[in-house]
Order: C-alpha cells, then structure tokens, then sequence
C-alpha cells in the first residue's frame, strides 16, 4: 500500500499532464453520467475510457487489481436493480418476488455501466497522479489553502504506516490470546480493542508528525514551491478529451433516445 | 571545513542560548514539567543533556524548537487516561521565566532551530527523498532556485547523496530516515540543532551513521548542538559538555551539574548510574547463570527439544489470491529470509541477531506461531505442544499462549485493559486458572505499587516489565522477545536480564531478537545471525554455538 503512493516506473503520456487537468477532465466525465440513467452515455463513456488506459499506464489485469472492489460494487449495484426495481415490458425471469423484466433489466445494465463509467475515471486518475505532485496543483493552481493541502498529504502518508501498524497489532493481541475466534460478539469485541489500540497509535503518530512539521516551518501563511506545478500544451489536450467523451455521450443518449435525467423524470 | 564553507558555512549562524528562571506546565498538569532553569549555551557549542526521566528534558527541546506553543504540539505523552478535560487543573499551559535565542523567543525565530525525535517514521513528512528535504525549506520561503542546490547538498552531507531524488522515502531504514530528518534540517540552515534521542530505535549500524553526519554537519557548519540521549558514549566525543538535569522544584536549580564531558562523568558517575544513564564503560551488574544447563544438578527437563524450525523461509506478506488467469490459486509472497534452521530447547536461549531487513522479527513472530510460513515448517515436539498439534500457528489463541509467549517491540501494542492487574490476570482468567503466578510476577518486576494505574500512563521502563509480566502470567515453556532492551535505561536493562536468565535456570526457553552484545551475552546459548538480503549465501544464515562441549543443532 506505502508503494502505491509513489507512482515510479509510470512513463504513460498521462502520468505526465498536470494533475489538475486530469481532475477536470474526470470532473466533467462524471457530471455529466451523474445526470442520467442510461446505458447508451454509460456504454459510450466506458468504451473511450477503456481505450485511454494504455495512455495512463494501465492494463487490464492492473485495473483488476486496483479497482476490482468498485468494479465488483458497480456489478451488484445493477444487479440487484435488475432484480428490485419496477417491472415494465415483458417479464423475462419470474421468481416470487425476485423478477427480471425488460424494463428492469435496462435499467439494471443501465446502472452498472453507469457505476463502472463513472469509476473508472478515478482509477484512471489515481494510477498516472502522485499524491504529491496532486497536492502541489490543488495548492499553487487551484489556490486552496496549502496549510490544509500539505496536511492531508502528510496524514495519507501515515495511512499506508496504519495499515502496518494494524497488523502488528493484530499480532500483538493475538499473542496475548485476544483473535479471530468465539462468537461474533467475542469477534467484534476483539476488533473493537484492535481499532482502539490502532487509534491510540495513531494519535501519538500524528501528534509526533505534527511536531515534526511544525519544526520545519510549516503553518507560516506564506511559503515558498521547490516544485513549480504547470500547465503544458498536454494539459489543453486532456481537458479537451474529457470535454469530447462527456459530449459525445450526452449526444449518441440523445440520439438513440434513450438519455433520461435523473432529477426530471417520473418512470 | 575550508572546502565547503562557500555555501552552507555562509548560510549559517551559530545560535546562543539564555535560559533565566524559566519553566515550563504543560496544560492540563498540576506539576511543571521543568522549572527554574538557568542556562547559558554559547554559539558553536555542543551539548549532551542528561538526566532522570521526568527532568524536563523533551519539553526544553521542544521549547527550544518552538513548537511548545499553545500546551498541546508537547503533550504527546497523553492520549488516554487524562480524566475530566474540564477539571480543575487541566487550563492552559504555563510559561514563567524567559528562554532566548540569541535574544529572541524561540517562537519568533522559525527556523533558526530544528528537531529531530526517536521515532524514524514520524521525521518524514513526504513520501519522496527531495520533497521531504525541501519541505522545510519551502516552509521558510527560500527562493525556489536555491532549494535544489540546498537540497543535494544536504542529501550529500547525511551520506544518502546517491540516492535519486525521487526516492519512495518508505524504503529507507530506520537509520537513513533519521539521516533523512537531518538534511531536512540542514536545508533550512539552522543554527540550532536539536536532537531528542535521535538513535533511541535505530540499530547499531544505524547508531553510528546517525552519529557520524551529525559530526560532519557541525565541523562544516559549526551550529549549536544540544542532544538528549540515555547512551554517553555514542555522544561523548562529539559534544564538548555535558549539563545534567533533575527534577526542579521552587527553590532547587534545574541544572545539577554542568561542565566538560570527562569532568561530569567523573563527578557525578554514581548519581548517573543510579538514574539508569548509560556511563560509557558501565556495564549494569547483571545475575550469572547458574552453569550450564545440562550439567549435573541441572533441572531435568533441561535441553529439551521443544520447538525446532527446518528450511523455513518467512515473509510478513499473506498470500495473494493470482487474478482470473491464475485460476485465483494462492500465490506465496517473496520471503525475506529463507533456508533458516533452528531449534529452541528449554532452559536455553537462542539469540537471532543480523542486520535491518534480513526478517530477523519476522522470523521470529513465525517460530512463535503468529505468522505462517512461506514455505518449510515450525513444528512443535510432544513436550511443547502437549496435544494441541504439531505446527504453532494452527493453535488457538488459548492454547498459543499457555505454550509459546510472545513480547513485542512495543509494549502498547499488547494492553488489552486499562489496569495493570487486569493486564496481568488477563491471560489466567482466559485459560480458567486462577492468578497464582501473578503476585509473584508483581513482586519480581516491581509493578505491586501500580497495580490499579492504567497500563498507558506508565513509563517506559514500566511499560516493559508489564508487557513481559503479562505474557509470563499464562505461563509459556517458551518466551519470544522482539529487541526487549530498546531504548531502556540502563536500570530495566539490567532487571530485564538478570529476570531472564532467572526464567532460563528454571527452564524456559527464551529467544530474543535483539541488536544488543551485552544483553546476549548475559543470557549466553545459542546465536542465529540472519544476513541482508542482498548478500545472502545460499541460505542467508549463520548459526554459532558459544557454550563450549555442546554440538551445534
């Protein structure tokens, strides 16, 4: 996990485009899959997107492995909206009160494009950005206050040393004959004692760390970049690409008639 | 240094310190945590500070770093156990007397100071080699052009200059971190540098290169230099006075003595060693063995095999599940360590010693039943297991624990309740026994006066003996300790090795991991030194037997 918040190796076009720009690209993608159910602007979406992962360094067995928790989230979510939601056209499936109509099914692969369109964008973004590199253009371009952007950099750094750290102590209580064993109450009692356990180091680290920053300087309103964030000609580039992928979705919807706004419409 | 005073000796101003009257109560404490201080450190001088814990010395060098501002940056000691916030002591901190950096409060001066704490992993702010050393830098508004230079220059001064910029910082050792802390501090050219037991957890290898760019930094700069260390002899010829601190109270001065190194040291050896400083050439007294185990007379059960390890290869990873095309089969993680063999027999110690990253814990949470093996096996003989299996890591946590008892690096991580003797009558209460062995536990490692403290309010030398009372209360033939004697003062070094070699003559088996000559050398056995990774021979291991007469295992 503490590797993956560096981003070395990564030589794709993308990995080298300004943060910013990427974000705004992923920003006007996923606005506008937000506004309708369909599977025409999701499908359409996920295909472009699907064609950019050589550009951000990614293949499919990497994307897989990153993001299969949102993949496999974005499968459930449609099918238990295949199964739940109101019938409409001929029923194809009938199992008491489990069934799959044309209507619900639709719906259903409508929904899943949609959760998978609008995920991976943000794969897409966190595997060809480094945190670093995202913090430096949130703060010196988009001008949100760096005290608040460098601290959350700092806290993600110890998220990684958490996620360490909860195993040891895992361990610890284990040898101590606390573990995975007894009833669930017994079970979640144990993981109750490790998250406080974990929360004690945890506020001892941060405390320390926070010392440490404060050492160093950090908290003077103004400060100086050794890392000049920019934009490049690659940057119009990205942003122009998102523009193009969000309204050539909007347009095939609105051409096969199927574009469907969430807020406006009663089914 | 003539040779590279061009930029870094310009940038530098020495910094004076004047302390008159001054103490310091962190909010919420009834007691100050240092008072009446009057001190005068002089530009370009190097201080050992010592002292008793409870003297005050963090919160100096936290004053002295500014960052003991609104009562709350210095409280890190407390987290739980504080009690009502809004009581009637618990108001904001408390300043009297004055602390001057070459004349200012160390609060107005940012930068003029900088810190190093003990723990490695809370001096890196940014998870890449140059951002971390530039951050402070930036922080002080140093014209981006110039932080570069400043920043390979500082890389090169620590001895990490080799490594590229973009270095993931989570790959260095404890030692380059705090290396790594130090050109951070460099780069911001300060006059002042503060060390807090700046090699408290590193290992010996790692003690020494800390050291050393320290030394190298000030012969070139010629800053201040004030350290707090329990360890004289590691800062002995690097500083040139040592000030000794104690308690103070109203009418008591808060500097004991004060003078050059040898001078203290001579003065006021006695009162040093009792307070648990590490005196250079003191090695505490310690309880010998009594004689070798299988000599005649000795406990019957003495030398048998009790847990022994073959061909084992260890790794802290679990395994991964291989994607679609693997069929989703497990696929074993990269061990750290591999081809290790070993065998822990009661009344006998085995020591595993080696470098940073040769897995010597790792291997050591796997003989104990914590971790499974990559690949090769633990196994457990009759005697040991008494019917529970043959492998330690199928156990229960029950059973585990009445068998194999383990104490880990940080004694936090194993308090399970908030009372000492709940601690301690934890592990009996979960195998349905009663406490018998635990008033004596008590009595032996002097925890009877705490029973009813909470186990987090301790100190660290209480901390220690707790953790290793509480895994002794259910029992164990075999005890596993992770570096016991880190970052302890000489006292609980000594109580720690003469209760172990106590627990040996009476037949239990102790394996320890640890970094520490003495300390091994005190419980004698069997060494297993594992090596780096990288320049492993086929098996990475060497194993030495240093009881004469006894055939290696």
């Amino acid at each position: 996990m503490r590797q993956e918040l560096t981003l070395r190796g990564n030589q794709a076009v993308l990995a080298r485009a300004n943060p910013l720009a990427k974000f705004t690209a992923v920003t006007l993608i996923t606005m506008v899959l937000a506004l309708s159910i369909d599977w025409v602007s999701a499908s359409v979406a996920l295909a472009f997107e699907l064609a950019l992962l050589p550009l951000a360094g990614l293949t499919l067995g990497l994307l897989w492995q990153r993001g299969w928790p949102l993949i496999l989230a974005a499968a459930l979510g449609g099918w238990s909206t295949t199964i739940l939601a109101p019938d409409s056209g001929q029923i194809l499936l009938d199992a008491r009160i489990w069934s799959i109509s044309e209507g619900s099914l639709e719906l259903g692969l409508g929904f899943m494009l949609r959760g998978l369109a609008i995920a991976l964008p943000a794969v897409l973004l966190m595997s060809c950005t480094d945190p670093t590199d995202l913090a430096d253009a949130l703060a010196q371009k988009a001008r949100l206050p760096h005290r608040f952007v460098l601290g959350t950099l700092a806290a993600l750094r110890l998220v990684g040393l958490m996620a360490e750290e909860w195993q040891t102590i895992g361990m610890a209580r284990h040898a101590r004959g606390v573990g995975s064993h007894g009833n669930p109450l017994q079970r979640l009692r144990a993981t109750l004692g490790q998250s406080f356990g974990l929360l004690v180091q945890a506020v001892r680290r941060a405390s320390r760390l926070a010392v440490t920053m404060e050492a160093r300087g950090f908290g003077n309103a103004r400060r100086t970049w050794a890392r000049a964030s920019v934009f490049t000609g690659l940057d119009a580039w990205v942003v122009l690409g998102g523009l193009l992928i969000a309204g050539t979705a909007v347009a095939s919807a609105l051409a096969a008639g199927t574009w469907n706004m969430v807020f406006l419409s009663q089914q | 240094m003539p040779a590279h005073s061009t930029s870094a000796g310009a940038g530098v101003r020495p910094a004076s310190i004047t302390a008159r009257g001054w103490g310091w109560r962190h909010a919420g404490r009834s007691r100050p945590a240092i008072s009446g201080l009057d001190l005068d450190i002089r530009a370009g001088e190097r201080v050992l500070l010592l002292g008793p814990s409870g003297a005050g010395k963090s919160t100096l060098l936290h004053a002295l770093a500014g960052v003991l501002g609104d009562g709350s940056a210095g409280d890190i000691g407390t987290v739980s156990g504080a009690g009502p916030a809004a009581g009637g002591t618990a108001e904001d901190a408390d300043e009297t007397g004055s602390l001057l950096i070459d004349g200012v409060p160390p609060r107005a001066g940012r930068g003029r100071a900088g810190l190093m704490q003990q723990d490695p992993e809370t001096q890196v702010v940014l998870s890449r080699l140059g951002d971390d050393v530039a951050f402070g830098a930036e922080n002080l508004s140093v014209p981006p052009a110039e932080i570069w230079p400043r920043v390979a220059e500082a890389l090169d001064d620590v001895g990490l200059g080799r490594l590229p910029l973009d270095h993931p910082t989570s790959a260095l050792s404890g030692g380059q971190k705090q290396r790594l802390a130090l050109a951070g501090i460099l780069a911001m050219r300060p006059g002042l540098i503060l060390l807090d037991e700046p090699t408290a957890n590193l290992d010996p290898a790692g003690v020494l290169d800390v050291r050393d760019a320290v030394g190298r930094t000030l012969d070139k700069t010629g800053a201040t230099l004030v350290v707090v260390e329990h360890r004289v002899s590691v800062w002995k010829d690097l500083v040139d006075r040592i000030v000794v601190l104690q308690p103070g109270s109203a009418t008591d001065s808060a500097v004991l003595i004060d003078g050059p190194p040898d001078q203290v040291l001579a003065q006021a050896r006695d009162m040093l060693t009792a307070a648990g400083v590490w005196v250079p050439g003191y090695v505490p007294a310690t309880r010998a063995r009594a004689g070798q185990p299988a000599g005649p007379g000795g406990a019957g059960t003495a030398g048998q095999l009790l847990l022994a390890a073959e061909d084992l290869a260890v790794s802290r990873e679990r395994p991964r599940r291989a994607g679609l095309r693997g069929g989703f089969r497990p696929v074993p993680p990269e061990p750290v360590q591999s081809g290790i063999a070993a065998q822990v027999r009661a009344g006998e110690a085995l020591t595993i010693t080696g470098p940073n990253g040769s897995g010597k814990s790792t291997f050591a949470l796997t003989l104990a039943g914590l971790l499974a093996p990559v690949s090769g096996t633990v196994s457990a003989t009759y005697d040991l297991s008494a019917g529970a299996g043959i492998d330690p890591y199928r156990w229960k946590a029950q059973q585990l624990i009445s068998r194999i008892g383990t104490v880990f690096q940080e004694p936090e991580h194993q308090f399970v309740t908030g009372r000492v003797l709940d601690e301690l009558m934890f592990g009996p209460k979960h195998l349905g026994r009663g406490g018998d062995r635990v008033d004596e536990l008590l009595e032996r490692l002097r925890l009877t006066e705490l029973v009813d403290a909470n186990p987090y309010t301790l100190s660290g030398g209480e901390k220690r003996r707790l953790s290793v009372a509480t895994v002794l209360a259910a029992h164990p033939q075999v005890l596993v300790l992770d570096e016991p004697t880190f970052g302890q003062d000489a006292n609980t070094w000594a109580e720690l090795a003469s209760f172990l070699s106590e627990l040996l003559d009476s037949g239990t088996a102790v394996v320890s991991v640890t970094h520490d000559a003495e300390f091994s050398d005190v419980l004698g056995g069997t060494r297993l030194s594992l090596r780096a990774p990288e320049q492993q021979t086929p098996h990475g291991v060497e194993m030495r037997r240093r009881e004469p007469g006894r055939v290696a295992p």
